[in-house]
């Protein structure tokens, strides 16, 4: 734990000085070459290690009413089980009823073992760089960096599973909202942009497992790290839809289409976007 | 022999829950846009009837990732087509530097977006327009030159017109917001942003 603080407080120095470098290449010539540069620079040194060892210390802490530890948290391979779990989700839990993604699954933990309120729960899901700092990232951060190098390995063998997938698949194709939009309009071919921006096309396997073991990912215009309910939120905020819940089944459905198109590769996050 | 029957029986049973249980295609799009429903919240100005689709949308989400039948196609269309107004007054070009505005302006209709506006088009988002700007995306086509390309005349600012009102009058399913039929742009923003296409002088005829 102290090892992998001090490799974060490191790293952070390192990302400092690449991200100064490459922001005077980039002065230079605003191409994509310099960005995917940029982004090899800084995978060196990833600042979202600071997360990761947050998350780690929120882990093994009593918390809540019931002064219990996420220890009891039980992500589908057992209480308190990290290594790898990630991988694997979503997934059906039987003591909730309910296919959930990390993200929810932790919220359960939080109200139905640790004894705090929904509410309680729900305040701070998203952080603000140094102003104010979220658990449910850092947590999040922890969890998934302890699936890295793992393969993405959803089954679809549970019908509650089975069901969120295909809702999740009808959902990326949904088209609404003042601008029509859906995940397709932007995530259904390959080589498209929007402005500079690449968008990964998520109905290809490459596309889908390229883009999904990579969130959560600390954003560098953001200053924050950003988990796959914020990816979610974000893109619907502007597809001009209303707001997302965090952790509804929408959210979960989505997820699970996503997750499960990536199976077989690699997951490689928490990583490093612009 | 009892015994194969017993399996005979089960798995006679198990084809019948097992069709039982397929939902249709149409039926679980259902589902899906009531669970939908139940996982968003509104939020300033984006409330929850932006998941209330329209026809066009339903059936552009119900083909999408398929063959879009032609005889849909030719519905969609048609009924996008009934939905152009042009203008009272006839005029159908405005100015273009105020096009240019409005084709970078990527704020509008957001929860996140002042209600008072400003709401753009956000054209360089998915097109090419003036060269000037490198900084365009592609997930439609480059209208660079659109109309030295097309001719300067009335048929191409009518088209203009119709395409930025309602693309999928033209296009079936068009990745492209209907922006005069779902009320984005008002009717004088789409005259500048016509402008932005048609007239000879804008940077895109250059």
């Amino acid at each position: 734990m102290l090892d992998k603080r001090a490799r974060a407080l490191a790293v952070t120095g390192a990302a400092l000085l690449a991200a100064a470098a490459v922001s005077l290449a980039l002065a230079q010539g605003s191409t994509v070459d310099e960005i995917a540069k940029y982004r090899a620079a800084l995978q060196d040194g990833n600042p979202a290690e600071l997360w990761e060892a947050r998350g780690e210390d929120l882990w093994k802490q009593p918390r809540g009413p019931g002064k219990v530890s996420f220890e009891r948290c039980d992500l589908g391979l057992g209480a308190g089980v990290v290594k790898g779990a990630y991988a694997q989700m979503p997934r059906y839990f039987a003591d909730a009823g309910r296919v959930m993604d990390l993200e929810s699954r932790l919220l359960w933990c939080m109200t139905a073992q640790q004894g705090t309120s929904d509410a309680d729960a729900r305040k701070g899901l998203f952080g603000n760089g140094n102003e104010r700092k979220s658990d449910m990232e850092a947590l999040v951060a922890y969890v998934t960096s302890e699936s890295r190098g793992t393969k993405m390995n959803v089954a679809l063998d549970d019908p509650h599973v089975r069901e969120m997938y295909a809702l999740g698949e009808k959902m990326f194709y949904f088209r609404g909202g003042t601008h029509d939009f859906s995940c397709a309009t932007c995530h259904g071919e390959d080589a498209k942009r929007i402005r500079l921006q690449d968008l990964p096309n998520l109905t290809t396997k490459e596309g889908a497992q390229k883009a999904y073991t990579t969130w959560p990912a600390y954003r560098v215009s953001q200053g924050e790290l950003r988990t796959f309910q914020w990816r979610l939120y974000d893109c619907f905020r502007q597809q001009r839809f209303p707001e997302l819940v965090y952790g509804s089944d929408a959210s979960i459905a989505l997820t699970t289409f996503l997750a499960r198109n990536a199976n077989g590769a690699a997951f490689d996050a928490p990583a490093i976007k612009r | 022999m009892r015994t194969s029957t017993v399996l005979l029986w089960t798995a006679v049973a198990a084809g019948i829950v097992g069709c039982a249980m397929m939902p249709s295609d149409a039926e679980v799009s259902a589902k899906a846009a009531t669970v939908m429903k139940a996982s968003f919240k509104e939020s300033g100005q984006a409330k929850l009837d932006r998941l209330d689709q329209d026809d066009t949308q339903r059936l552009c989400s119900l083909y999408a990732g398929k063959a879009l039948p032609k005889d849909v196609a030719a519905k969609i269309e048609a009924e996008n087509l009934a939905s152009i107004k042009y203008p009272a007054d006839g005029k159908l070009v405005g100015d273009w530097k105020n096009g240019e505005k409005i084709a970078q302006e990527g704020r509008g209709k957001q929860f996140s977006d002042d209600p008072a506006g400003p709401v753009g088009a956000n054209c360089y988002a998915c097109h090419r327009l003036d060269p000037k700007e490198l900084s365009y995306g592609t997930i439609g086509p480059s209208l660079y030159q659109f109309a030295k390309v097309r001719g300067y005349s009335e048929d191409t600012r009518k088209y203009a017109w119709g395409k930025v009102y309602n693309p999928d009058a033209f296009a079936a399913c068009s990745n492209m917001p209907r922006f005069g039929h779902s009320r984005i742009l008002t009717e004088a923003q789409i005259r500048d942003v016509v402008a932005l296409l048609v007239d000879p002088d804008s940077p895109v005829n250059k």
